[in-house]
């Protein structure tokens, strides 16, 4: 390199140091700005609730009946055990359903084939369909229409199952695909048969992420309240969900939450912030447990 | 498998959140030994989001004393409300307006009779931000600014006297039953309003919070969420073509708070007021209407009115 070259290169460097320092510091400002606009939505949200609410939760609280008459005796017992319940049944209805539409979709369909390729680009259209129409699907086929089952929780779960399923089917194949072929092809090598090497191999390599993928869309199902309300969960249920799933009336977090804001009296309405508690805690729960499910099995391949 | 077991224990233990909730449920159904409580079953109620605090202090007060009766209230709104009980899904429909030509329609084709009986009373009240001076308005007034082809957005478009104040208007939304009484009275046709330059939410908090947050505030909403929030807010008296009439209990219930006085109702199906309990039930709550509309924050009928509806349930 001639002393004039290098020269040069030198000055480059400087000058676009200079440049880069002024754009190096307003990139990381304007990643400041959006990190600290989430959060502090966040946190004013939480310790709003927190302040409103904290000194409602109680035993009582998660025990008793809801009242008009005694807001400070008020309780979200039928709401909290009908929105576990809900997600017990909806849990039991997508993971079997969405696991095996996965398993055929990315073990057995032939994407040369134009239907397989049209269910494909529905179920991903589905997943964006607004929670509501899944509410009016739920009215018209499962409350009402072809199942008839009634206002009942069985209703609700199923509903709530449908609007989750798409995203439970596509993390289900994201998690059957990231199982490397080697894995299969070893398998089916040593004569296995395909249904041997789905069930004993694929399956159980995708079963973290299946897992994660279950419970993340049971954290969407757990908030919905427009589906709900149309299929017919109510705001006031003095009794605990009949543990026969296709009986009786029931409420959930989300309508409690509702009714609540929506009461002219203030004392209900702080019922509001304990149930949005309850809530949150329950769905911080649940994404812990995926978060675990992930790191204590997640397998390097 | 490990992970298999993992995942069986979490269902497993969501499971058993919902069974131990279920034995609660009967030891307190079984410990209530209140007097004279030998009726059972269950009544279904849903509709208007207005009358809901009524019918849920109603059912309260009523399955203290009746242990074995489990009532539930639903407040879906007064149409889907009507809708649900025109199917047979409900007993009893709470409405804050009275029925329509076309939900009896339903009503006949689907077999159900019903009775319409008053159990309370509510005045739907125009208010204002406190720093907005208005006294009293005339309905005509009122429906110039809500009319649908209105363009008003500041109040002294709508009267000389009045104060110089851009306005911030806010109302229920379409679904609610206040909306349609107040549209129906004001702008003369039931459901049309301006729907430039206003906000609309389905919950009153919201207009409540709205009106006082905003220095042109101004909407309505029914009497309780005023009540509820009279530091907050200023009532606007209201001229029917008779005077001023400020909305208070007493002017809403004697009517006299015109035209925006109204009652609301709860419409018990034919058949099930042949059951006992629901027959029970709707007396019990026309017989303690004043105590229930106190503890729901309601204006309470009056006792002429009280006596007209429980000659329907009777009857």
């Amino acid at each position: 390199m001639s002393v004039a070259e290098a020269r040069i290169t030198r000055l480059a460097v400087e000058r676009s140091t200079r440049g880069e320092q002024i754009r190096e510091l307003a990139f990381r400002a304007a990643l400041l700005f959006s990190l600290g606009f989430g959060f502090l939505a966040l946190a004013v949200l939480l310790i709003d609730v927190l302040l409103d609410g904290a000194s409602l939760i109680s035993y009582d609280f998660l025990t008793k009946f809801p009242s008009q008459i005694f807001p400070e005796r008020s309780g979200i017992s039928s709401a909290l055990q009908g929105t576990l319940y809900l997600m017990v049944l909806t849990a039991v209805f997508i993971v079997p359903v969405g696991l095996a539409t996965a398993v055929y979709l990315e073990e057995y369909a032939d994407r040369d084939r134009w239907w397989n390729r049209l269910i494909e680009v529905n179920i991903q259209n589905l997943a964006a369909v607004p929670s509501i129409v899944y509410g009016i699907l739920g009215l018209t086929f499962i409350v009402r229409g072809a199942l008839d089952l009634g206002a009942v929780l069985l209703a609700g779960s199923l509903t709530l199952g449908l609007l989750v399923l798409p995203v439970v089917i596509v993390v289900a194949r994201e998690a059957i695909r990231a199982v490397p072929s080697s894995i299969r092809e070893g398998s089916l090598a040593l004569g296995a048969t395909h249904w041997q090497t789905i069930w004993k191999q694929t399956l159980p390599g995708a079963l973290p992420g299946i897992a994660t993928g279950v419970i993340l869309a049971l954290s969407r199902a757990i908030g919905e309240t427009a589906p709900l309300i149309l299929v017919g969960a109510i705001a006031f249920v003095p009794f605990n969900p009949d543990p026969n799933p296709a009986e009786g009336q029931y409420s959930a977090i989300p309508i409690t939450i509702l009714s609540s804001v929506s009461n002219p009296d203030s004392d209900v309405q702080a019922l509001a912030s304990g149930a949005i508690i309850v809530l949150m805690a329950i769905l911080l729960v649940m994404n812990g447990g995926a978060v675990y499910l992930r790191n204590r099995y997640e397998q390097k391949w | 498998m490990r992970k298999w077991l993992a995942l069986a224990v979490t269902a497993v233990m969501a499971l058993g959140v919902v069974a131990c909730g279920s034995d609660d449920e009967e030891s307190n159904s079984g410990g209530g030994g209140g007097s004279g409580g030998d009726l059972s079953g269950n009544i279904r109620i849903d509709g208007s989001s207005t009358v809901q605090p009524f019918a849920q202090a109603a059912a309260e007060l009523f399955m203290g004393e009746n242990p074995g009766v489990k009532i539930t209230v639903g407040g879906a709104g007064t149409g889907d409300g009507f809708e649900r009980f025109c199917r047979g899904e409900t007993q009893i429909s709470d409405a804050s307006r009275p029925i329509e030509d076309d939900e009896v329609e339903l009503c006949k084709k689907e077999g159900v009779d019903f009775e319409e009986v008053q159990v309370a009373s509510d005045g739907i009240t125009v208010f204002t931000n406190p720093g907005l001076e208005v006294k009293c308005l005339t309905t005509a007034q009122l429906e110039k600014i809500f009319a649908p082809n209105s363009t008003v957005s500041n109040l002294s478009e709508v009267g000389p006297q009045l104060p110089d104040a851009e306005l911030a208007l806010f109302s229920p939304g379409a679904e609610s039953g206040t909306f349609d009484f107040f549209t129906e009275q004001i702008n003369g046709e039931e459901g049309v309003q301006r729907s430039k330059g206003i906000q609309t939410s389905a919950d009153d908090n919201v207009i409540v919070t709205g009106v006082s947050g905003e220095e042109g505030g101004l909407g309505y909403a029914g009497f309780s969420f005023y009540e509820q929030n009279q530091d907050k807010l200023n009532a606007v008296s209201v001229d029917g073509g008779s005077g001023c009439v400020e909305p208070t209990s007493e002017t809403i219930q004697s009517g006299e708070y015109k035209p925006l006085a109204r009652p609301i109702f709860m419409y018990p199906s034919a058949k099930a007021l042949k059951q006992p309990e629901v027959k029970a039930f709707m007396e019990f709550a026309l017989e303690n209407h004043q105590e229930i509309a106190e503890a729901a924050n309601i204006v309470p009928m009056s006792e002429q009115q009280a006596t007209e509806s429980q000659s329907k349930v009777s009857g």
